[in-house]
């Protein structure tokens, strides 16, 4: 283990409705190309499903979403789902909860610093250095923050240069061309790591709920553990996929009275 | 999907995929659903069974490791399945098989089982008049990818009378890529097209492009290929140190073996 490494932990916000395949694997894809560059090591991975106050259309209680994801995690021995978010009474802010985890680290790292402990734990080492927070998403994602109204241009910034960004393409989706677009990301591409998958790979939980409402299988797709719990608890209906229909998205009425500065300024 | 009422004037279907399966992965795996769901849905056929035969050693391909291996490598995949099995049978033997007659095989296979129940089953019913209700012999199609289709028309890979044997009197499954269009191929073939009703062409609704040649080649450089294959199989890859720039090579000046086998040939087989 090379001590020139920083150790990191990579955190995924979203829906998670339901998790699939895909999602578990962006984490596996950004692992690999962190280790690659030859200045990380991950040391965990975190799924914090969004909380119901969110408002998308079709979004199932968080209860099931937590559930779903601790069962698809089951078998992984690095990440792991957090309730956190999903927990606060209203929509919480990305970058919010990129502080929360942060401290969190911060913690952990205190307190086995302080016990100077030589145990496997990752921070046991003082001498280690702190280790780091990178928000994992997909291009998606990165697209998104263009959406008027969608994100505040402080928390951009906030996230991009305080934390980084783990960004996995998919399909035809060119986050290089997000990146050049931005000002702002721009300014700070050199936190902006960008994992490129070539082959096409695009199981979205969209289509999944999709197929749950026909009747199509979804097996090799999504784990057995969570197409399980979904026959067992009716999840995924015409019915559910209507939930919050006509709703606004909450960041967008949340966020309304704020000044919408257009992050290509 | 929800199992629907299998109705008695359904026909019944085996589905039989052959190929390398080198390794088996979740793509692989989900042709069998998709075939599955799609002839469900017209509401003509009943599929009872899955069969997962993959290619003997003797097919020469370039890179492909021991028939044991990757059909451990099916069994443990298809393990969560009620309905998918694997068959080595193709696997054993020692010369390379054509597809054509590992569909035959699986049907003679088939026809015998079914000939063993309605023997079993003349106190209800006696083979004479299961005929006289018409009674609908299972059929065994042949389920596959568009590029298998499509290489149909590679030459000295296929005997035209297999593929003619194949679509004419079994049928086949053509799992086809969003964007994909295998109807241009089938129009494009007088034999195909000919038996164009007996080809169901089905478009898989996920994009996802994940082959085996794409896990192989991470493998290679050691990344991880976690939930692109099941996780007993990913396992069982790592246990056994499968895949690697050697294994890679492995048949690398070979001449695969349909290849050789109809070029050398100046009478057909």
């Amino acid at each position: 283990m090379a001590s020139c490494r920083a150790p990191l932990v990579l955190l995924a916000c979203g829906s998670f409705n339901p998790i699939t395949n895909q999602h578990m694997r962006l984490f596996e894809l950004a692992r690999d190309h962190m280790h690659s560059t030859g200045r990380f090591e991950v040391v965990g991975g975190i799924v914090s499903p969004v909380s119901d106050g969110y408002g998308k259309q079709g979004l199932v209680p968080a209860k099931h979403r937590i559930s779903m994801a601790k069962l698809a995690l089951q078998s992984s021995n690095w990440v792991t789902v957090d309730e956190w978010e999903s927990q606060q009474p209203d929509w919480t802010e990305t970058v919010v909860t990129m502080r929360y985890h942060h401290g969190q680290i911060l913690k952990e790292y205190e307190q086995s610093a302080g016990r100077h402990s030589d145990t496997s734990g990752n921070f046991a080492s003082p001498s280690s250095p702190f280790p780091q927070l990178k928000l994992l998403c997909g291009a998606d994602f990165l697209s998104s923050f263009k959406t008027p109204g969608l994100w505040l241009e402080d928390h951009v910034e906030e996230l991009v240069q305080r934390f980084g960004l783990v960004c996995v393409s998919r399909g035809s989706l060119q986050p290089e061309r997000a990146v050049h677009e931005s000002d702002t990301l721009f300014r700070h591409r050199r936190n902006v790591f960008l994992v490129r998958e070539w082959v096409r790979n695009e199981t979205s939980a969209t289509e999944i709920r999709r197929a749950l409402r026909r009747h199509l299988s979804v097996k090799y797709l999504i784990p057995d553990s969570v197409i399980e719990y979904i026959r067992q608890h009716e999840l995924y209906t015409e019915d559910s996929e209507r939930r919050n229909e006509g709703t606004a998205l909450r960041p967008l009425i949340k966020q309304a009275h704020q000044p919408i500065k257009s992050l290509d300024d | 999907a929800a199992s629907l009422q299998k109705n008695p004037t359904t026909s019944k279907v085996v589905l039989l995929a052959c190929g390398s399966f080198n390794p088996i992965t979740n793509v692989h795996l989900r042709m069998f659903e998709l075939a599955r769901d799609h002839l469900e849905d017209t509401g003509q056929y009943s599929v009872i069974k899955g069969i997962i035969s993959p290619v003997g050693d003797a097919y020469k391909k370039k890179g492909l490791i021991e028939a044991s291996h990757r059909v451990e490598m099916a069994r443990l995949a298809t393990e969560s399945s009620e309905w998918i099995t694997v068959d080595s049978w193709e696997s054993q033997q020692s010369d390379w098989v054509e597809t054509a007659k590992v569909i035959r095989h699986h049907y003679e296979e088939l026809l015998a089982r079914e000939h063993n129940r309605d023997n079993v089953d003349t106190v209800k019913y006696t083979k004479k008049r299961r005929i006289e209700e018409n009674y609908i012999a299972s059929s065994l199609m042949l389920l596959c990818g568009a590029d298998v289709l499509e290489s149909f028309g590679i030459p000295n890979l296929w005997k035209q009378e297999d593929i003619t044997e194949i679509v004419g009197q079994y049928g086949l499954v053509c799992i086809t890529r969003c964007g994909g269009d295998p109807y241009k191929f089938i129009n494009q073939s007088d034999d195909l097209w000919k038996y164009r009703k007996n080809i169901h062409v089905v478009h898989e609704w996920v994009t996802n492009d994940i082959s085996a040649t794409h896990v192989r080649r991470a493998l290679r450089r050691g990344r991880s290929v976690r939930y692109l294959l099941p996780e007993s199989v990913v396992r069982y890859v790592q246990e056994h140190g499968l895949y690697s720039a050697d294994s890679e090579q492995k048949n690398a000046d070979v001449v695969l073996a349909p290849f050789q086998k109809y070029s050398d040939a100046s009478t057909s087989g």
